[in-house]
Order: structure tokens, then sequence, then C-alpha cells
């Protein structure tokens, strides 16, 4: 393989400063889908440094005090809200939660309504999580802040993928080149889509394994190498992850039993031995322990990068809103 | 009163008339057309200036009746859809909407029966009741009947009265809650889809159906290559079989929807770039019989949501024509062909009384410049609701006047 490649420099297109002169030429963060190698990077660089800062005693750097951040979930999350509301305030910001239940979305105001709402009360940036593809887009185009999106239906999940890659930088020093399995239910899920274009917009190679009724129809056409059986989609494999599967998946025929998927897809001891021996397991959670991992490989500290995920997620939240308000504060010092 | 459509360029699909001339209307009817007519004394004279004077358009699917879009559009008879507020299931709602039809000079409105009940699939509807009050065809509209046993039992019922069953193709239970093509596209954007071949394992039951009852089908709004191809096969086989499709699905693949474009979802979605390659040939080799608009007002309340909620449908009247002419203007579909599809064969399939350049038919006309360039302006358009995909597209062919029962109605240079 040619030395010019490397993890930060995946493609020659890569290599060229981007002609706006910002490493981050975006006003939002909608998906990975139009984010370009440069991108990425510059927002994993940013993270890196928050990862230190997490781990002192004093975590809050406040430089965004004074701004706003409204999370707005349409969709019940825990962790991802907890997650962007503790990054939030670690950089100084004033963070306001919303879930449906207290949303007026049920008193059937029109998304953009809401977005007409949130706008006049002036905001930094807005998180939003909803259960329709496509519907975290459709809101940024009336609002003036920055707008993030912690998932909108199938679509995209961004900063799950984030800090996905920057679990993998971390442990294997670099994504290129890595052989990365992705394995679940691919057809419902974001977080399969944000890792499918971050992955190999830098460089690793992608597989998915997972049975047919749970894979969207050319999907190979994204770049990725489809399997069905799990040890051949494992053979030397440097990192496995493994994706929730919904159990309302049981219903419509998607599969046969909760049982059967386990036999067959979840990750067990002897079906990992056919990836590398220094295989990094993940998982987004919330994990479905004997379903789609088995507990013992969930817990072995060499391999599962599980609980390192959920803590690279809070220094990936806060990279992506320091990222994404660096102009205010710019304004500011002028 | 008079009139004199002279220096026309007369087509009439039924009689394969392409020929300059004259076309007279006295009160209501076509009383002479042909290229040697005398203009008699009194009469008001046109000079379409060798523009294209074809029998009105006929559009087999609206869901609104929007009679401004229709006529600059050419469209001069409108067949409504059941899916009213007011579900078209019984005679009296079928009497009141030919009623208010007939009290206006202006438009011929005829409304389709639903098929089944309330268009739950279940229950015959009053099928002989609604014809003999007007309805001139029978369907449940954008929900196909599923159930094999009561379709079967329907078109044997129809038959009877000779009504014709409408049968919207897609197999309810593989389609699903899917609301785009399953390909690439979908899967990338994370929307719940549905395959071509749902579109054709309907076709091809109904077809069976057809066959074992003797009655004769009407497939509306074809979207795929695998659905063309079933029916021509069924044609072969001789079947009493005939389609339609509309013009955006001959215009633009499911590469539209992409970015969330709600104004591009539609109901078939829009498929890839083979399956619209497909209907135009079946278009043009006369697979697919007519065109129609599938007319469908939306407010953009309804149209900005997230694509997965929004309201399905687009306006389609008043650019039918223009976008239906680039498929003659690429060479691949004969104009003859083309005008056939809006007029003769839908009255034909419909038992009405226009559709033809004939003495003594109702004097419906449209008078339009094959050439004329023009670009698709949402804003500008007559259409209750602005609900296009189209919007800032160019487009060639553009329809100069219309005329119902020998009156001008539109005339776009007033």
């Amino acid at each position: 393989m040619s030395t010019h490649y490397t993890d930060t420099a995946p493609y020659p297109r890569a290599d060229v400063s981007p002609p706006s002169g910002s490493l981050f030429p975006h006003k939002h963060l909608l998906g990975i889908w139009n984010m370009d190698p440069t991108s990425i990077k510059h927002l994993l660089d940013t993270a890196e440094k928050y990862v230190d800062q997490n781990r002192q005693s004093h975590k809050t750097s406040p430089i965004c005090a004074g701004l706003t951040q409204i999370n707005l979930f349409f969709e019940n999350s825990t962790r991802t809200l907890m997650s962007f509301e503790i990054a939030g305030k670690r950089l100084g910001m004033d963070t306001i939660s919303m879930s449906t239940g207290s949303s007026s979305i049920k008193k059937g105001e029109t998304l953009l309504d809401t977005a007409d709402t949130l706008n006049a009360m002036h905001p930094d940036a807005l998180v939003v999580r909803h259960a329709d593809s496509g519907a975290v887009q459709l809101l940024s185009e009336k609002m003036d802040c920055a707008v993030l999106n912690a998932g909108d239906g199938r679509s995209e999940h961004p900063t799950q993928a984030l800090l996905d890659a920057l679990t993998i930088r971390r442990r294997k020093g670099q994504i290129h080149g890595q052989t990365i399995v992705i394995s679940g239910d691919i057809a419902h899920s974001r977080v399969a889509r944000s890792n499918i274009y971050l992955l190999s917009a830098m460089g690793a190679r992608v597989r998915l394994v997972a049975p047919p009724t749970l894979l969207p129809t050319d999907i190979e056409r994204l770049g990725v190498e489809v399997y069905h059986r799990m040890d051949e989609g494992l053979e030397g494999a440097d990192v496995v992850m493994m994706l929730r599967l919904q159990q309302e998946r049981m219903q419509g025929a998607f599969l046969p039993s909760l049982r059967e998927y386990y036999r067959f897809w979840g990750l067990t001891s002897e079906k990992l031995k056919y990836a590398k021996d220094d295989v990094l397991v993940m998982h987004p959670g919330p994990m479905n322990r004997g379903v789609e991992i088995a507990s013992d490989i969930a817990d072995d500290l060499d391999k599962s990068a599980i609980r390192e995920q959920v803590e690279m997620g809070v220094a990936v939240r806060m990279a992506c809103l320091d990222v994404l308000t660096s102009h205010l504060r710019q304004e500011k010092k002028a | 009163m008079t009139t004199a459509f002279i220096n026309a360029r007369l087509m009439d699909p039924a009689s394969n008339m392409d020929t300059l001339g004259t076309l007279i209307a006295e009160n209501e009817h076509i009383t002479a057309v042909g290229p040697d007519i005398t203009v008699p004394d009194g009469a008001e004279v046109i000079d379409c200036k060798k523009r294209i004077l074809c029998p009105g358009l006929i559009d087999m699917r609206v869901h609104a009746v929007d009679v401004d879009a229709a006529l600059a559009g050419g469209v001069t008879t409108v067949i409504l859809q059941p899916d009213q507020t007011t579900i078209i299931d019984s005679d009296p709602v079928v009497e009141r909407i030919r009623g208010r039809s007939k009290d206006s000079t202006a438009f011929s409105v005829y409304p389709m029966g639903a098929a089944t009940q309330g268009l739950k699939g279940e229950q015959l509807a009053e099928i002989g009741q609604m014809q003999q009050s007007g309805a001139v065809a029978f369907t449940d509209c954008r929900k196909p009947v599923s159930d094999s046993q009561i379709m079967r039992r329907l078109m044997e019922y129809a038959g009877y009265f000779n009504a014709l069953i409408v049968q919207f193709p897609q197999d309810k239970s593989l389609a699903g809650d899917g609301i785009a093509h399953e390909g690439e596209i979908a899967s990338r954007l994370g929307l719940a889809a549905i395959p071509a071949a749902a579109e054709a394992m309907q076709i091809d039951r109904d077809v069976r159906l057809a066959e074992l009852t003797n009655a004769r089908i009407h497939f509306s709004m074809l979207s795929s290559r695998d659905g063309v191809e079933a029916i021509r096969a069924a044609k072969k086989r001789g079947a009493k079989v005939t389609c339609s499709t509309a013009p955006h699905y001959l215009h633009l693949n499911e590469n539209a929807v992409e970015g969330y474009r709600t104004f591009a979802k539609v109901s078939p979605p829009l498929r890839a770039e083979e399956d619209r390659l497909a209907l135009i040939d079946g278009l043009a080799d006369g697979t697919i019989d007519t065109l129609v608009s599938d007319h469908d007002p939306q407010s953009a309340d309804v149209k900005r949501l997230p694509f997965g909620q929004a309201t399905p449908g687009v306006v389609g009247l008043e650019t039918m024509l223009a976008l239906a002419m680039s498929t003659v203007h690429s060479g691949k579909v004969d104009l003859m062909t083309l005008l056939r599809s809006l007029t003769e064969t839908p009255a034909e399939l419909l038992n009405l009384d226009t559709g033809r350049l004939e003495v003594g038919r109702y004097a419906d006309l449209a008078i339009f410049d094959p050439e004329k360039p023009w670009v698709i302006d949402a804003d500008k358009l007559s259409s209750s609701a602005k609900n296009t995909p189209f919007d800032t597209l160019p487009v060639q062919g553009q329809v100069w006047r219309t005329i119902v029962g020998g009156k001008t109605l539109f005339n776009r240079e007033t």
C-alpha cells in the first residue's frame, strides 16, 4: 500500500485545503453524507483535546459561556440527550432540554412552526432528534442557529459515527486500512448509515453482516461489502460494531425469534475467533445481552470499547458544539 | 352563434386526420371540419395560424375539480376520483356532481364511483345505480382492491353492467408503509420503500381474474418497467386490459426525492431511470393507453413536513400537455399517438361523447402551439395549489385556446 495515503488523508483530494479556508465549512451538523475527510478530521482532532479535559477534576472550560443550547428530542433517548447536555454544560453553555411529552408537537403543531417558535428565542445551537428521516434537515432550513442532528429516523446519527471513529482512532492509531464489521439491524439503523459514510470516507474497509431481511436494497452501492454469515464477515476483522436489535422487529416477520437471531448473528466468543486477535468490539448501546452480544464479550475490557464509546461521546459532542459556534466567539472578540 | 377556426392544423386521432383546414362550430356542436370548408357569412373567424387544433383533452384522473388549471392545460373533461371529502360511493353523490357539471356551461366533470363501499375493499358499492346516475367507471382510487375473492366478484358484477373497473396496481401487503422506490436512494435516505415488483404482482393477479371473469380492467398510474411488461404480455394474450401513466413518471425518477423533497412525493413512488424509459416506450408502442394528470392540489401545510408525514400528490392539469410533448420532441413518441392517449382512447374507454373532431360532436377543442417554449413557474400556475415538482423547468408546447361547447373559455392572449 502506498505510504502517500495516511489516516488523515485517505484520498488525494483531501490533501488540498478547502477552498473556503475553513476546516469545517458547514453551518449545521446534519449528517456525515456530505462531509469531506478534512471536516471529519477537524472534528476528531478537536474532540481529542476534550477527552483530556474530561478526565481532569476540573472539567469545564467556559468558552461558550453566554450561548444558549436547546436539546429538542421528539423521540425518547437517555444517553444521547444526557451526553449533549453534559457536553454543553462543560463548555459553559446555558442548556435547556425538551422531550416530546412536554412539547406542543403533540398538540398538533407542525415541525416548521416549532422551528419558528424556537428561532424567535435566539438559541445558538439546537440539537434535534426526530423519528422521521430528513426531519432535522427540514427544520434546519428555518433556523438561524447551528442545528445538530442527534438522530433522524433511519437516516443519520452523525455524532454517534464521530464518537465511534474517535474510539477506533485512539485504540487502533488510525482508521485508514482497518477492516470494520457492522452487524445487526442495518435496515432500520441511522447509526449504520452514518458509520458507513464516515468510515469509508476515512479509508476503512467496511463490511456489513446481517440476515437479508435486515439489509436495505442496493446497500452495496454505498461501497461496502455485504455478508450474511458471521464467520465469513468476521474473518480478519479489526473492529466489530454490533447494532442494537429492536425487539419489535420480531413483528412483521423480519426474524423468527431472538433465540434464533442469537444463534446465528449474536456475537459470541466462538464467532469472534474468526476476527483478528486484537479485535475491538463496539456497541452504540443500549445493549441486549444475549441477543446481539454475549455478556462475556461485552464485559471483556481488553476487547470491548463500549464504555469508552460513551466517554468519547461527550468529547465529540463538545467538539461539535465548539466548532459550530466558533464563528459567534470570533465575532465577540472582534 | 357560429365560430370558424381557420388556418388550423387539424389533428384528430380517431380518424387519423392531420391536415391544414377549418373547423366550424355552431352553437355547441361541430358542424364542419376539413381542409376545404367555406366560412359561412356572419361567423366569428379565429385564425389559428397553423397551430394544432385537436379535441379537448380528457383527463381520466383528477382528485379535485380545478377548472382554471384544466382550461389552461387544454383539458375540457375531467374524471373526478371518488376519494373526496364525501366519498363518491352512492348515486346521490354522483347525481350532485353530475348536476353541478350540467348546470355550468363551462366544463364537463364526470365522477368515477367507488368500487367498494367507503373505499374499504370489503363490500361492493352500488355500481348499477351509480352508473345510471352518471358515474363513468369504478375504482378504489389509491387503494387497491386486495382481496382476490372480492376483486373477482367485483369484476363479474361490473361485467353485467359493462362498467369499467379501474385498479390501482400495487400489492398492498408488499408495499406496506413504503413511501419511496426500493433502491439505492431510499436505502441511503432511510425511507421505507416499495419494490417495483409490487406493481407487476397486482397486475398479474388482476389480469388472471379478468381472464377468469371475461371482464375488462384498467390499471391506473403505471410507474415501473415490470408493470409495463406485465401489461404488454397480458395484451398479447388477448386480455381486455388497458392502463395509464402520468407525466411525472415520464419526466422524473427516484433522484427527485433526494434531499427529502416532498414535492416529488407521489403514489406510486417515482422509480428508477430504467422504469422511466420503459414507460416512455410503453406510451410509444401503445402498451400504455392513456395519460392522466393525477391532479391533486395540496397546500404547503401538508407538503412542508418531514418526508414520511407529507401528503403525496402533485398538481398536473396545466402542465400535462407540455410535459408530455417532451416525449414527442425527443423523437420517442409519435404526436398522433400522444394525442390519442389524451382524447380518443379515454373517450372510448368511458363512453364519452367527446374526444373526436367529428360533425355532430360537442365542440370541445384545444388549440396549441407544439413548438412554443416556456418555463414552468409554480407561482404563476392557475391551480388552486402550487405543489408541482416542475418549478423552473423549461418545456416546449403551450396551449393557446381552450374551447368548450363552441365557446372560448381560455385564451392566452387576453
